[in-house]
């Protein structure tokens, strides 16, 4: 069987209900397909949803959308055996709408903005695997699902980091486990009032934790925010964390970041509801994908479009950016009557623009610091001595705070590695 | 504080398809000194079995490790039909 419609989105999430909503509010002709039965089911977020970009799109959008809890507190938190030295910042001015973070629940968030497409005109075509593209004279014609092929003038990926459409079209490489992270997150289920004493708290403020420290001899780090009910604790680990016959098997990490005394008291009595697992792209700017060619637009993670800089992590809302981008393309497109490269450039240009490649290209250098170990595993056993030696009393003289650096740096770190580090940071963030 | 697989995966909701997403060529895997889609898969669905590797698709979270970190490009990898494996119900 035959269909016909003007765009095709491929994934019901951010990056695809973006697309597929702003093309339809425009009167634009859309199919948005989605392989899960509801939009959501497959996807897991690792972090923190940004409203700035999901504002100019759906204004106020956190009135209406299932949203958990507003973010108003950070914490970086180095963790050693059993001690940790935590940064905290905390401040009204990061829970003011609309450049605050939220916590969210996918399954509900990603429903909730595949519903919206809907409602907006969109025809949304759920529990159906997109098998391939459809190529007429080496373009690209529509899609392949099952027996049925639907053509369109324009397909646009938003399937995600294993975007086999991307893989199909030939504009990206093969994915490589070091510009890849996994993560793996727990759910963890503890009454409201619980969760709002343990992390001071109040009403529906959240809080964010990143870790370092936590991941042995292997890089990676810790993630935890707070939802209404709920905690989502996890890890990212660079996948060569499991290449030449590793030790730790990919479970085990979750394991023992819930070990640390830190987090072992964050959780306790908590109901594990929910196991999960997601790739995140972390090559940065250098391995991205090449964003279009006829007929064809890659958005969201299948372009590779995220960014980890240690403290701080985006991935959602660049996919609604590019999202926006692609459709703004289209609509474009339509009105030229032409969907060739020539047209679709355009898309590469709007993202240019963005702060999404700007950041993007800015923090080109940051995938080199997420990867060294230096920073994961050393420095975080630096500070807990440092801290140790600053606010214990052991009845021997107290050394001067200098002496005190130098000694519990030095020691562990040699100087040419300090000034490495020190250059690679300065390089990177 | 150690949870088990079992446990960790038993939280989640499948409907498990009769055919397999995934394919491994095994024979390949023989040649393999790595292994790391072991240590690797989240859900633990690649086993060392009397020195050879086991697979199971039923547990998959599709995740698409294994597809990345498998070097002697034995796997064969695909997400499963539409409606079918796991079902996320936070994520």
């Amino acid at each position: 069987m035959t269909e016909k419609v003007d765009t095709i989105v491929v994934g019901a999430g951010p990056a695809g209900s973006a697309t597929a909503y702003s093309l339809a509010k425009t009167g634009h002709e859309v199919l948005l397909v989605e392989r899960a039965k509801t939009p959501g089911e497959k996807n897991v977020s690792g972090g923190v949803l940004f409203g700035s970009v999901l504002h100019k799109l759906i204004p106020n959008f956190w009135e209406e959308a299932p949203v958990e809890r507003t973010i108003t507190k950070r914490s970086l938190i180095f963790l050693a055996d059993d001690s940790s030295v935590s940064l905290d910042f905390a401040s009204p001015k990061l829970g003011k709408p609309p450049n605050n973070g939220y916590s969210i629940i996918r399954k509900e968030f990603d429903q909730w903005f595949a519903k919206r497409a809907e409602e907006a005109g969109a025809l949304l075509a759920t529990g159906i695997l997109v098998d391939s593209l459809l190529w007429e004279n080496k373009r690209i014609v529509g899609i392949k699902a099952g027996d049925d092929e639907i053509r369109a003038k324009v397909v646009v990926a938003a399937d995600g980091i294993n975007s086999l459409l991307t893989e199909q079209s030939g504009l990206r490489k093969d994915p490589q486990p070091k510009n890849i992270g996994l993560g793996i997150k727990e759910v963890i289920q503890l009454p409201r009032d619980i969760i709002e004493t343990r992390f001071n708290l109040e009403g529906n403020e959240g809080t964010a934790h990143t870790y370092l420290g936590c991941t042995k001899d292997y890089p990676g780090g810790g993630f935890l925010y707070t939802n209404c009910d709920s905690l989502s604790l996890g890890i990212v680990m660079k996948l060569p964390s499991f290449s030449n016959g590793a030790n730790t098997k990919a479970p085990e990490f979750i394991d023992h970041l819930k070990q640390f005394p830190y987090i072992s008291r964050l959780i306790k009595d908590g109901e594990l509801i929910e196991y999960s697992a997601h790739l995140v792209p972390e090559g940065g700017y250098r391995d991205l994908s090449k964003l279009y060619t006829d007929n064809f637009l890659v958005t969201g993670d299948a372009a590779g479009l995220a960014l980890n800089i240690g403290y701080a992590l985006e991935g959602m809302n660049f996919a609604i950016a590019s999202g926006i981008a692609a459709a703004k393309t289209i609509q474009r497109a339509k009105q030229q009557g032409n969907y060739t490269k020539k047209t679709m450039k355009y898309y590469q240009h709007l993202m240019n623009q963005s702060f999404v490649l700007k950041d993007m290209k800015t923090f080109r250098n940051a995938p080199a610091i997420v990867n060294n170990m230096r920073l994961m595993k050393t420095y975080p056993e630096v500070i807990n001595n440092l801290a140790l030696n600053l606010f214990q009393s052991n009845g021997s003289p107290r050394p001067k705070l200098v002496n005190l650096l130098l000694k519990n740096i030095v020691r562990e770190v040699s100087l040419p590695h300090l000034m490495l580090d020190g250059i690679q940071a300065v390089r990177g963030l | 504080m150690t949870t088990k697989i079992e446990t960790k995966l038993g939280t989640l909701r499948y409907n498990i398809d009769k055919e397999a997403h995934i394919q491994v060529n095994f024979q390949l895997c023989k040649n393999c000194k790595t292994k790391s889609c072991i240590a690797g898969c989240p859900a633990q669905c690649f086993q060392l079995i009397d020195s050879e590797i086991h697979f199971q698709y039923e547990d998959c979270i599709e995740c698409g490790t294994c597809k990345i970190l498998c070097n002697k490009k034995a796997i064969q990898w695909n997400y499963p039909r539409g409606t079918f494996g796991v079902a996320f119900q936070k994520g």
